[in-house]
């Protein structure tokens, strides 16, 4: 019998489900969503790169540019720069951010939520700030500017401590994920093995977070080459690939030099990604294993000395802040050194004014709320879709670039595509929706793994429930997915309010008269040599995302316990 | 006999290069319970998810109720479903659980309140409306995922290893509830487990799977009785396999017995592997060796298992080990120890055997 139907089997292709109505919705919506992402990220990116083979006049010129920027030894010798910012950098965050991720973990010291939450504060203000407040300590007229020792802030010192500041926060995240996972058990064998506490240190406690020190070593290499806030305000006259980018096309209107420059900055970027996306795999292997958490014992010698470290790098953090406050509220420095609140006058200076804050806080919350839903929606149907598997496999592809895409080359790639006269987006150039849809592809990246983490969270039987049960997926996606990763959604929208409150380098090149931005606002004031206004409207941005910070943290612990008697299971 | 309800023709399911389905073919009546056994990776899940819709074969054809629905996506069949995480939604509440199949369907909301009241009635549940799922036992809330399976009365309940994530005792219980529900609502279930007592207990016919095929089908002492395979024997229960020799047609050779089995299929002088049940062979005192279908062995150890003991006894001749299952009634009367010489008894009717090549 079994032979017979064997044979009366077709042999033809495989069988094809056919599409519910739901399949086809969901394919309509996807395809929306990565065509946004083809035009807000492929497309300008690939004008960006035909820019770089052309001449002023459009003309082909094959790799003629980047024959002239090879040959060109200012410009070249700036990669040498970049590369040694990042390098020294990386050193000393990853160091300094390891000795303190271990203290939070591994100590009983007191204060523990204090000393984390001041070491999250770079996060809060724009790269550009630290800057300012370096000048006013170390600078020609600086506060303690003994200290260098007849060194010159202005220049690598500046900018190294500056990137030191601005990526401890990044560093200590991924380094406190590493250490949080170890397990006990693992300290135990060897503890009853007899292994002395370096030779733990060295056997167990390193081994088990190389991963994350490889991830964290990565970011902060990014972060600190494509940063351009730091070098502008101290870099002097030591020129990085960042500032490289932004004189040749707002200072000599190259935009064909500024596309080579792009080209060049998009290769450590783009390698230090991939490098990062292959340890992350490995690292995801460590995190499922089910481990004992480990519980530190009280050690009076250790634990006082994590607390002077702990304490004297908070100093560090604070001393940046305190310093840019105080730079804000003083009226002459250093000639008149009484307190008051002219440096708020922004409508006096260059900049945009008041207005330019409050443009901040309107582009920050529609990028919040728009790029929240984009983000979300969009990691939801690449989960949960069925079929169109290249086009999923694209999509993402185009949500894990914009982490290897420096602010800058976003922005400039924007110019060329958007304002080009052919492109019938064209209108949108010199609009605040062209602000929002840049920061929100600037930092789709991190979003869309937040977005998707909480949904590989779920229960991936649900969809394959509502489908048994005939419920359209849009209503289980409203009644169930949202309600579940509401704390991810949150975790979403106030990544993106923060940063878009922050950032400065892919709206530097985008920004028109009408929509002026605070944190444009902070680099042309210091341009104009009004350092003080510029410190004074750093810390407005730093005091409205420290507000939303505590609002989602409020917001937070509401959500949490109204749901609390469903959500420990979510948590289990 | 009638028209299958379920018809499932030449079913082939790839991943890739891997089969994990080959070829299936198989009907399950209006009212029955058929349980897909098998050990992991033989494709019981996978058959289960191709009649769901979730994960479509690569080839073949299923009809439900006389409609082809090969290619239907799973909100186009007819069926509930019920997981091995129970995949309750955990930010709804019992009733709003069991409610959810039913509210978009245009139902008047008293109906529904009451349709939910019915059902969760049913799954000894009517106190526990207002909890979530966090706050139930695992047994609870696997009734839970059943009434909201059932709560659209669909023609087809499919349960994919129901069971496996409770502990032993609620395991037990809920097995004999499922099995009486479904008894009284008479809706064709097909359940998938890995546990063989689950589907000897539960099951009208067991479908035993193993690399992607049905090793055979039939009902629970069919299965047990008369396995089709040496898989089937082996996975289901335990087994002695004893090297043998067929003799003439009707005839074996095991040690220098010759014992009275059905040969059909078999050529003469074959070697086979013979096939006993420990609970068939019997044991006796050595002194009692009295005719031809005995064999002598020497007891090598007596595992205690508390409702019976378990022998294993070691053939003089061959040096081949059987197990034999006794009652500690049998070890006192014939005072069988480790070392006792006994008599072993095969009886012809309770061996099967199976041919080497197979």
């Amino acid at each position: 019998m079994a032979g017979a139907s064997y044979l009366s089997g077709t042999r033809g292709s495989p069988l094809r489900r056919k599409s519910s109505s739901d399949d086809r919705a969901m394919r309509l919506f996807i395809l929306v969503i990565a065509i946004y992402l083809v035009i807000a990220l492929a497309f300008p990116l690939y004008v960006m790169f035909s820019k770089s083979l052309e001449n002023s006049q459009g003309g082909f010129v094959g790799l003629q540019n980047y024959l002239e920027y090879f040959n060109t030894p200012s410009l070249v010798y700036s990669i040498q720069n970049s590369l040694f910012i990042g390098f020294v950098t990386t050193c000393i965050t990853v160091t300094i951010a390891f000795v303190l991720a271990y203290a939070l973990t591994r100590s009983r010291m007191p204060g523990k939520p204090v000393f984390k939450t001041i070491a999250m504060i770079p996060i809060l203000v724009p790269s550009l700030l630290p800057g300012i407040a370096l000048i006013y300590l170390f600078g020609r007229q600086g506060l303690i500017n003994e200290l260098l020792f007849g060194h010159e802030i202005y220049g690598p010192i500046g900018i190294v401590i500056a990137e030191v500041f601005f990526t401890l926060p990044h560093a200590l995240i991924i380094i406190i994920t590493a250490l949080s996972i170890a397990d006990a058990r693992l300290y135990e064998a060897a503890t009853a093995l007899r292994a002395s506490r370096p030779r733990i240190f060295f056997t167990v406690t390193l081994p088990g977070v190389r991963y994350g020190l490889i991830s964290a070593a990565f970011v902060v290499f990014t972060l600190s080459v494509t940063d351009f806030g730091a070098p502008k305000v101290i870099g002097g006259d030591f020129n990085v690939l960042a500032t490289d980018i932004y004189k040749q096309v707002i200072g000599q209107q190259n935009f064909e030099m500024g596309a080579v420059v792009s080209m060049v900055l998009l290769l450590p970027a783009g390698l230090a990604f991939v490098v990062d996306r292959i340890v992350q795999k490995k690292q995801v292997a460590l995190l499922s294993a089910r481990a004992v958490p480990l519980e530190p014992l009280p050690n009076k010698r250790f634990d006082s000395l994590m607390l002077v470290y702990s304490i004297i790098i908070s100093i560090f953090i604070l001393g940046i802040l305190g310093v840019c406050q105080f730079a804000a509220l003083v009226k002459f420095f250093p000639y008149n050194l009484s307190l008051g609140f002219s440096n708020y006058q922004f409508d006096l200076m260059d900049g945009g004014g008041w207005d330019s804050y409050f443009n901040s806080i309107e582009m920050a919350s529609y990028t919040a709320v728009f790029g929240t839903i984009i983000v979300f929606a969009g990691a939801y149907l690449v989960e949960k879709g069925q079929g169109l598997g290249p086009i999923r496999g694209a999509f993402q592809f185009l949500a894990m670039l914009p982490m290897a895409i420096p602010g800058l080359v976003l922005g400039l790639a924007y110019i060329f595509f958007f304002n080009s006269p052919s492109n019938p987006l064209n209108f949108l150039y010199h609009t605040m929706t062209i602000l929002v849809i840049s920061t929100i592809t600037h930092f789709y990246t991190v979003s869309h793994l937040t977005a998707t983490t909480a949904l590989k969270q779920m229960d991936s039987q649900f969809e394959s429930v509502a489908a048994s049960l005939k419920q359209p997926f849009y209503r289980t996606f409203l009644r169930v997915t949202v309600p579940v990763c509401t704390p991810a959604i949150l975790d979403i929208s106030i990544y993106l309010f923060v940063n878009a409150m922050t950032t400065v380098s892919a709206v530097v090149f985008l920004y028109s008269p009408h929509t002026t931005l605070a944190s444009v606002a902070v680099l042309n004031m210091d341009d104009a040599g009004d350092i003080a206004p510029a410190a004074a409207m750093g810390m407005m941005i730093f005091y409205t995302a420290a507000g939303v910070k505590i609002l989602h943290y409020l917001l937070s612990r509401g959500i949490e316990s109204r749901t609390q008697a469903w959500r420990v299971a979510v948590a289990n | 006999m009638s028209e299958a309800f379920l018809k499932i023709e030449n079913l082939t399911k790839n991943f890739g290069q891997f089969t994990a389905l080959r070829n299936i073919s198989l009907e399950v009546f209006e009212g029955e319970f058929v349980c897909f056994l098998g050990p992991s990776g033989c494709g019981k899940t996978t058959l289960l998810r191709a009649i769901a819709g979730l994960d479509i074969q690569t080839q073949g054809s299923i009809a439900q109720a006389g409609e082809d629905i090969s290619v239907l996506p799973p909100a186009e069949r007819d069926f509930g479903i019920v997981f091995q995480s129970y995949a309750l939604f955990p930010n709804l509440s019992v009733e709003k659980n069991v409610a959810y199949g039913l509210e978009s369907r245009r139902a008047h909301r008293n109906e529904v309140s009451q349709r939910v009241a019915e059902l969760l009635a049913l799954v000894d549940l009517a106190d526990q409306t207002k909890k979530y799922p966090a706050q139930l036992s695992g047994g609870q809330q696997q009734r839970v995922a059943l009434a909201r399976a059932l709560a659209t009365s669909p023609g087809l309940l499919l349960l994919d290893e129901p069971l496996s994530a409770l502990d032993a005792k609620v395991r037990a219980h809920l097995r004999m509830e499922i099995k009486e529900l479904q008894r009284r609502l008479a809706v064709t279930t097909i359940m998938v487990t890995h546990d063989q007592e689950e589907a000897l207990t539960m099951a009208d016919r067991i479908v035993v799977m193993n690399h992607g095929v049905i090793e055979q089908i039939g009902t629970p002492q069919e299965i047990y009785a008369s396995p089709a395979s040496q898989f089937v024997a082996d996975f289901i229960g335990t087994m002695n396999f004893i090297s043998a020799r067929t003799a003439s047609a009707g005839k074996c050779v095991l040690e220098d017995l010759e014992i009275a089995v059905d040969t059909s299929g078999l050529e003469a002088g074959q070697p086979v592997q013979l096939a006993i049940r420990p609970e068939d062979v019997q044991l006796g005192a050595d002194d009692a060796l009295e005719d031809q279908s005995q064999a002598r062995g020497t007891i090598e150890s007596l595992e205690y298992l508390g409702a019976f003991v378990r022998a294993t006894v070691e053939l003089d001749q061959s040096g081949a080990r059987v197990q034999a299952d006794l009652s500690t009634g049998d070890i006192d009367q014939f005072a069988l120890r480790p070392q006792s010489s006994v008599a072993v008894t095969f009886p012809a009717e309770k061996i099967r055997l199976y041919s080497l090549d197979a």
